[in-house]
């Protein structure tokens, strides 16, 4: 078969764990680059696309998801150890994903409401970050990623070069943009002032405040940032659920929710 | 070659980790003497408690946070509760920001729908991998999809801001309409779509379809005045007829001790039912456009459809009629004046139910004064359809015990393939493994 050749193309594995399956999707989704991407790399294991599976060692393995069960937590240690350079691809395996709003509560509670039968169920007390466990050598944010981004990644790893990512916050992409800042003008809750770029300035473009599905950028200001939200009417709960949706276990968000527990 | 089956001997067939689906499940297969001893469909994909952790949350959150159940069907997710909000806070979002709603829905049909069909189950009938192995042999093939995937794709991004959760959706209607200029530069793509939709309708039409035929109860929407998609009463072929706010009184979820996710089945008989194209199909025939009857017609579908591995032809046919709607409702498009109709939260309790592109998905809320969330209750297509897919799975194994095992393991996953299933939403699903005594 075509496929067990061996071919100088570098191999690309997609990985998922505990996720809604939207980032790797998002590979699926670059339609006008999805062939042109097949010509370079060679899809070595990517269940939501192929059957074919070609064992490792992986010269890239993407991973999507978060770790929530004793199983995921094992083999993302074998995933690791097969793979040259380790990407994790979205919140869920860059922070633990919506899903980590478990790691507030009571988890046994948890599987009771949604489940009959709790002893069929398996699940660890928190969700985590890919990084929690191993080494990772680059993270794309987003909730789901941007398809751009990731294409600029693989792009930069084919020719060798660094990828040109961003990493200034959502004020600035608006500021690029000319969009009209949602919190001056409007008064909304925004979270752009503390949320990494990337998505291409598309809440306020819409006329509503950021969401932070990208994730804190670095060395935010979240405290002035919630005072603020606080002078604009936001009681205690509705600032603390403002971060704590997609990227609840990244610290700068998670400490920041804290306060106002 | 594989061994071939000796009848006497006992079978073990395992799926591990299925592919060309969406999320993860397996499957396990006891033969015995040439009789299934014991066939189980696991779903694996780790619960992710999302109606436990809504408790709490305020109800415009709603949309956003179940939205991220399924990355392959947001809209059902966010359309679902939006409206069962809607529902308990007594709006209704009628006129253009429904047209709008319909549009962004269609959008996600023919993007689910072409990925499934043309890109993830349209290898299995020609013996292939992947679609990359089609294109291989078939450029313009995979091409056209392709295209027709990115212009439901655009749907999205025109109206929601991203093809994957997007962002412009919200209790009441949108945040922001998009502009007519915008809407309108989908008129000329949709127009070659229609076309070429047919191409591939009818291409796959041709296909070799394994023989197995079943006597559905297909569940699905029904709406007076057109083929349901985004509302409707809950109908079936064997006469229930229901408003959505009566689902709990007709369809309960069993949870069985081989899977995350929750087993549904109509209370009446505890018996299995289809949800998805099919159903749909069956259900909505008269409704559907002359240019999507005469398209089926053409590829060779009766006026019911029992043999589930047609429903790669279904989803093909709906998406020609999806892409026809698109155009319909993006050809007649006028900025509304206002985005969305405002509520004042309250106390209630609402229900939601669309067509997700697998099926009907059920939301079900009750809210406090405030309108923050006391109870979530979701019931994804995959979990109502996982009951059937065993059923199926059963009659296709039985008529195919003379295929050596890695045949009949593939001849299993296209029929799981034949649901689409949409794992991540069902846990709240595959690895095959079939052992032959
Ligand atoms: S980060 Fe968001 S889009 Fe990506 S897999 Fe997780 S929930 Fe889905």
């Amino acid at each position: 078969m075509a496929a067990q050749k061996i071919s100088a193309k570098p191999k690309l594995a997609v990985w998922k764990f505990s996720s809604c399956d939207g980032c790797q999707l998002s590979l699926l989704g670059c339609e006008d680059e999805l062939l042109a991407v097949a010509d370079r790399v060679e899809f070595a294991y990517f269940l939501e696309a192929t059957r074919a599976q070609i064992k490792g060692p992986y010269d890239i393995s993407l991973v999507e998801g978060s770790i929530t069960t004793a199983e995921e937590e094992e083999r993302i240690h074998k995933i690791r150890r097969q793979s040259k350079v380790l990407i994790t691809i979205g919140a869920c395996a860059t922070a633990g994903g919506i899903q980590a709003l478990k790691n507030f509560a009571d988890v046994d509670e948890f599987i009771r409401t949604v489940y009959a039968h709790p002893e069929f169920i398996k699940t660890l007390q928190k969700s985590t970050a890919i990084a929690d466990h191993v080494k990772v050598d680059m993270e794309l944010r987003g909730c789901p990623i941007d398809k751009k981004q990731l294409l600029e990644v693989l792009g930069a790893y084919l020719i060798g070069r660094k990828p040109n990512l961003p990493d200034q916050s959502q004020c600035m992409e608006c500021k690029l943009a000319g969009t009209v800042c949602v919190m001056v003008a409007k008064g909304q809750a925004c979270l752009g002032p503390v949320t990494h770029a990337g998505c291409g300035n598309l809440c306020p473009s819409f006329d509503r405040g950021c969401y932070g599905c990208f994730g804190p950028k670095e060395l935010p200001n979240t405290s002035a940032l919630a005072a603020r939200l606080g002078e604009l009417g936001l009681d205690d709960k509705q600032r603390r659920d403002l971060f704590r949706t997609f990227n609840t276990a990244a610290a700068p968000f998670m400490k920041e929710s804290l306060n106002y527990d | 070659m594989t061994k071939a089956p000796s009848v006497s001997t006992t079978r073990k067939i395992k799926v591990d980790a299925l592919s060309r689906v969406e999320g993860e499940g397996a499957l396990d297969l006891h033969i015995q003497n040439g009789v299934i001893k014991d066939l189980k469909f696991r779903i694996f994909e780790p619960p992710r408690f999302f109606e436990a952790l809504l408790r709490g949350r305020d109800h415009s959150e709603a949309p956003d946070i179940t939205s991220r159940i399924c990355g392959i069907c947001p809209i059902a997710y966010q359309l679902g509760a939006s409206q069962a909000m809607e529902d308990a806070l007594g709006i209704s979002v009628t006129g253009p920001l429904r047209d709008l709603r319909r549009l962004i829905y269609c959008g996600e049909w023919i993007e689910s729908h072409v990925l499934h069909a043309a890109m993830l189950h349209a290898p299995d009938f020609l013996g292939l991998d992947d679609a990359l192995q089609i294109a291989k042999v078939n450029p313009e093939l995979v091409k056209t999809a392709l295209r027709l995937k990115k212009l439901g794709n655009d749907i999205l991004d025109v109206v929601g801001g991203r093809a994957v959760h997007p962002v412009n959706l919200k209790v009441g209607g949108f945040y922001k309409v998009p502009t007519k200029a915008r809407v309108r530069e989908l008129i000329e793509p949709l127009k070659w779509a229609i076309d070429a939709s047919r191409g591939v309708t009818l291409a796959f039409g041709g296909f070799d379809f394994p023989d197995f035929d079943y006597d559905y109860t297909c569940v699905s929407l029904r709406h007076a005045d057109e083929y349901a998609i985004h509302e409707g009463r809950i109908v079936s072929n064997r006469g229930l007829d229901i408003a959505v706010k009566e689902f709990p009184d007709h369809f309960l979820e069993e949870h069985v001790a081989h899977s995350n996710a929750l087993h549904g089945m109509l209370r009446e008989g505890e018996a299995a039912y289809l949800t998805g194209p099919i159903a749909r199909y069956n259900n909505n025939y008269d409704q559907l456009s002359q240019l999507a009857k005469s398209t089926a017609k053409e590829a060779g579908l009766g006026r019911v459809v029992t043999n589930p591995f047609k429903s790669i032809v279904v989803r093909m046919v709906e998406t020609v009629y999806a892409l026809e709607e698109s155009l319909r409702i993006a050809s007649a498009y006028e900025e509304p004046d206002g985005s969305c109709v405002t509520v004042a939260p309250h106390a209630g309790t609402g229900h939601g139910c669309t067509e997700a592109p697998r099926g009907i998905c059920y939301h079900r809320y009750q809210l406090d004064d405030a309108g923050l969330i006391l109870r979530a209750t979701i019931v994804p297509p995959t979990a109502q359809n996982q009951k059937q897919i065993e059923a199926d799975l059963r009659g296709v194994v039985e008529r195919n015990l003379k295929l050596d095992d890695e045949k009949l393991k593939w001849r299993c996953e296209q029929t799981i393939r034949n649901y689409d299933p949409c794992i991540s939403c069902a846990t709240h699903f595959l690895k095959l493994s079939v052992k032959r005594d």
